[in-house]
């Protein structure tokens, strides 16, 4: 093994070479949790310094992390986890990931070879289970292709339509030996991710985007991605048009912005579904006409010619017919259309009389909400931290109640500051995507919205928070109800509240001083703004906020499943 | 409508269940799948006969060529096409009387095995319209039948 290698000739170990691609490809932070399958990769990991490995406290929080890293930065996350129950507790997070297009590659130990398919110790078949939620999966069999798998495993994650990919490593590769070179180039020829755009199509769009009275852009995930938030911005700004985000796409064009018209779909607001329904051109970007987007399809947009920019093919005309398909990168698309359109100095319509209806819709204020002197309203707790934090921090969430206020009420101004778990909608995502977000971007305040029904899922990494000295801002909205539960239950099952009042909570504060962080329990709407303002001065120190919030607060609008974006439920 | 879609796929192990993954995944339909060596021995050629709404087969077309190991798709039936079809009935001696088994030695498309068990095979290939056919008029008679889906190219 490692000591009867003879480096002078290039002859390395498996995991050692494991470790000389993660170098290559200059990743410096790896998410995971060690076992018997990974052992060697773990030691050659303990002998050098310029791959940190972060220890997680379960492996759905490693994914999770790795996705707030990613989703933070313009980076891939890596995982690394062992044969068995390491996979299988990784797979929600990779679901995650695979819904929400995020770059990240996994590493899976397996068992040796020899003993595949014997039903070995903590053996399952990691490619079967995870093949319907990742982009790609390999199983590494011989040790020379090590390096080669690695390099595509990184080029297929983090190119075109970005998601996670998994690579199993059985064992006995991890100490086979063979010559290492990383591969510069790669190439496969079954994948293209650099789609020429069709000349055609742009000129069609720009004819639309020309001749439309009543335009709306719907801009999604994909311009993050694509890291064309400025190019939509500059684009957006010159038509004067108004322009609507999806959860994912918060924060792509700013949110502070008049021209923006805020969240649109089940919880967006009053304008912004209104502007959906009546528009006569839609301008889909980066975003795929999701169920919760579009409610009762054949209510969609009734009068609108649909344009629809997006990387992914499968996408297109999936859920709502596109007239103008432009399939490729949104930032190219954008620039191609912005080209024609503002190096030519073209002009758009006037659409001063579609404003004067947005802005007649706006009055109906839809977030709005209020706040007594008694008991804490969520919505309260989000606006304070928006305030308090200048709309600067990173913000990610868990799932439910909470999110929808912190998607509707804080307001993002910058690309990759909102992390949520938009598709599969995983509660427990929140604090180890918050860890992943902070390794990102050490210098910067990290919050994390949650609930204490989502807090309690990845409660543990509580744990590992402690050991990097992560100073994460926990602001938890504890109603005491699975809220969103709740909420459905309180309109479609007559207040039958089936399971999802969270019975015997525990103190979260001494909870969060039994891990070493503070923790501060916030009961009146006086104590709110000086209680995050005390907690974000705390900058070395993890603080959990234990806000105790309005029981019956709802989260509105809400067009019901299968209802028309006209006929939204306001209060 | 029933459709013919051709599918280029790498060699990898785990190929094959990804496109069956993705059809029951999704809910697509499958007829008939086959799956066999092409010209590139790194490849294999994979014939899905499927149908639905045009739009479901554009969504089934879209999907494959997402999947990374996929080199190629095309839905064949849409343009000119030949497509053949295989199948083997079984059927006891004692069902067919020598007018059945004149019509059957006359039929060019058709090869008569005989087995040790007093048995005959009828092998038939042809397409699936005129296999539906054949398997009609034996309907009454057969015993065991076994069909291998159908294989299509373009012809124009």
């Amino acid at each position: 093994m490692t000591q009867n290698i003879d480096k002078k000739q290039n002859i390395f170990t498996g995991a050692q070479i494991f470790v000389k691609c993660l170098e290559a490809e200059g990743i410096d932070k790896v998410f995971g949790y060690p076992g018997g399958a990974v052992l060697h990769i773990y030691d050659e990991l303990h002998k050098q310094n310029d791959v940190t490995h972060i220890l997680v406290r379960h492996e759905q929080g490693a994914v999770h992390a790795a996705e707030g890293f990613a989703k933070s930065s313009e980076k891939t996350g890596v995982v690394l986890v062992t044969s068995g129950p390491g996979a299988t507790n990784a797979i929600t997070g990779i679901a995650d990931a695979y819904m929400d297009s995020v770059p990240i590659v996994v590493f899976t130990g397996q068992v040796r070879t020899a003993l595949i398919g014997n039903d070995a110790f903590q053996e399952v078949d990691t490619v079967g289970i995870t093949r319907p939620c990742v982009k790609h999966n390999f199983m590494i069999t011989d040790v020379k292709d090590m390096a080669s798998t690695i390099r595509k495993a990184f080029y297929v994650a983090s190119t075109g339509r970005p998601g996670p990919v998994v690579v199993d490593i059985p064992k006995d590769i991890t100490e086979d030996t063979c010559e290492f070179s990383y591969p510069e180039e790669v190439s496969m020829r079954s994948y293209n991710p650099n789609i020429e755009i069709n000349e055609d199509s742009v000129d069609k769009a720009v004819k639309c985007i020309l001749a439309s009275k009543k335009p709306v852009i719907y801009a999604g995930g994909g311009v993050i991605n694509s890291n064309a938030s400025d190019e939509l911005t500059e684009l957006a700004k010159y038509l004067n048009f108004p322009v609507t985000n999806t959860l994912m796409g918060l924060g792509c064009y700013p949110g502070d912005d008049p021209q923006f018209i805020q969240m649109l779909g089940m919880h967006g607001s009053y304008e912004a579904n209104m502007a959906m329904h009546d528009c006569d051109l839609l301008i889909a970007v980066g975003a795929r006409f999701d169920d919760r987007i579009t409610g009762r399809l054949d209510k969609f947009s009734p009068d609108a010619t649909v344009i629809h920019i997006d990387i992914d093919p499968s996408s297109i005309s999936k859920n709502i017919k596109a007239h103008i398909p432009v399939v490729g990168d949104v930032k190219g698309a954008i620039n191609k259309i912005s080209n024609k359109i503002i190096q030519n100095d073209l002009k758009p319509k006037n659409i001063d009389k579609w404003w004067d209806q947005i802005n007649e819709w706006r009055k109906k204020d839809s977030f709005k909400y209020n706040q007594g002197s008694d008991i804490i309203k969520p919505q309260f707790v989000i606006d304070k931290l928006y305030e308090v934090t200048k709309g600067d921090a990173f913000i990610t969430s868990d799932v439910g109640q909470h999110q929808m206020w912190a998607a509707q009420i804080y307001k993002y101004s910058k690309p990759r500051r909102w992390i949520n778990s938009g598709g599969l909608g995983t509660m427990g995502f929140g604090l180890p995507s918050a860890m992943g977000a902070q390794f990102a971007n050490p210098e910067s305040l990290v919050c994390c919205v949650t609930g204490e029904a989502s807090i309690q899922m990845c409660i543990q990494e509580l744990s590992t928070c402690l050991q990097y000295g992560l100073p994460i801002k926990i602001i938890n909205l504890n109603n005491r109800y699975m809220g969103m539960v709740r909420q459905w239950q309180e309109f479609f099952y007559e207040k039958r509240y089936a399971m999802s009042y969270m019975d015997a909570l525990p103190d979260f504060v001494k909870l969060a001083e039994s891990y070493g962080h503070i923790g501060h329990k916030i009961e009146n709407p006086s104590d709110v703004e000086a209680a995050l303002k005390d907690a974000i001065k705390q900058k070395d120190r993890l603080v959990f906020l234990d806000f105790i919030t309005d029981q019956n607060e709802n989260v509105f609008p809400m067009i019901a499943t299968g209802a028309a974006h006209n006929k939204m439920i306001l209060s | 409508m029933r459709h013919i879609i051709s599918v280029l796929l790498e060699n990898e192990s785990g190929a094959l269940s990804r496109v069956a993954g993705l059809f029951s995944a999704r809910s697509f339909n499958i007829e008939s799948l086959s799956v066999a060596p092409s010209e590139d021995n790194t490849a294999s050629r994979m014939t899905i006969v499927t149908s639905g709404s045009e739009n479901v087969i554009e969504q089934i077309v879209k999907q494959l060529d997402k999947l990374i190991d996929v080199i190629e798709v095309s839905e064949i039936t849409s343009n000119e096409h030949v497509e053949r079809e295989i199948v083997f009935v079984k059927i006891e001696d004692k069902s067919i009387d020598k007018k059945m088994m004149d019509n059957f030695s006359k039929n060019e498309f058709l090869k008569i095995h005989k087995t040790k068990n007093n048995e005959i095979i009828i092998e038939c290939v042809d397409s699936p319209s005129k296999i539906n056919e054949f398997l009609k008029s034996v309907k009454n008679i057969a015993v065991k039948i076994v069909r291998s889906g159908s294989v299509g190219i373009n012809s124009n």
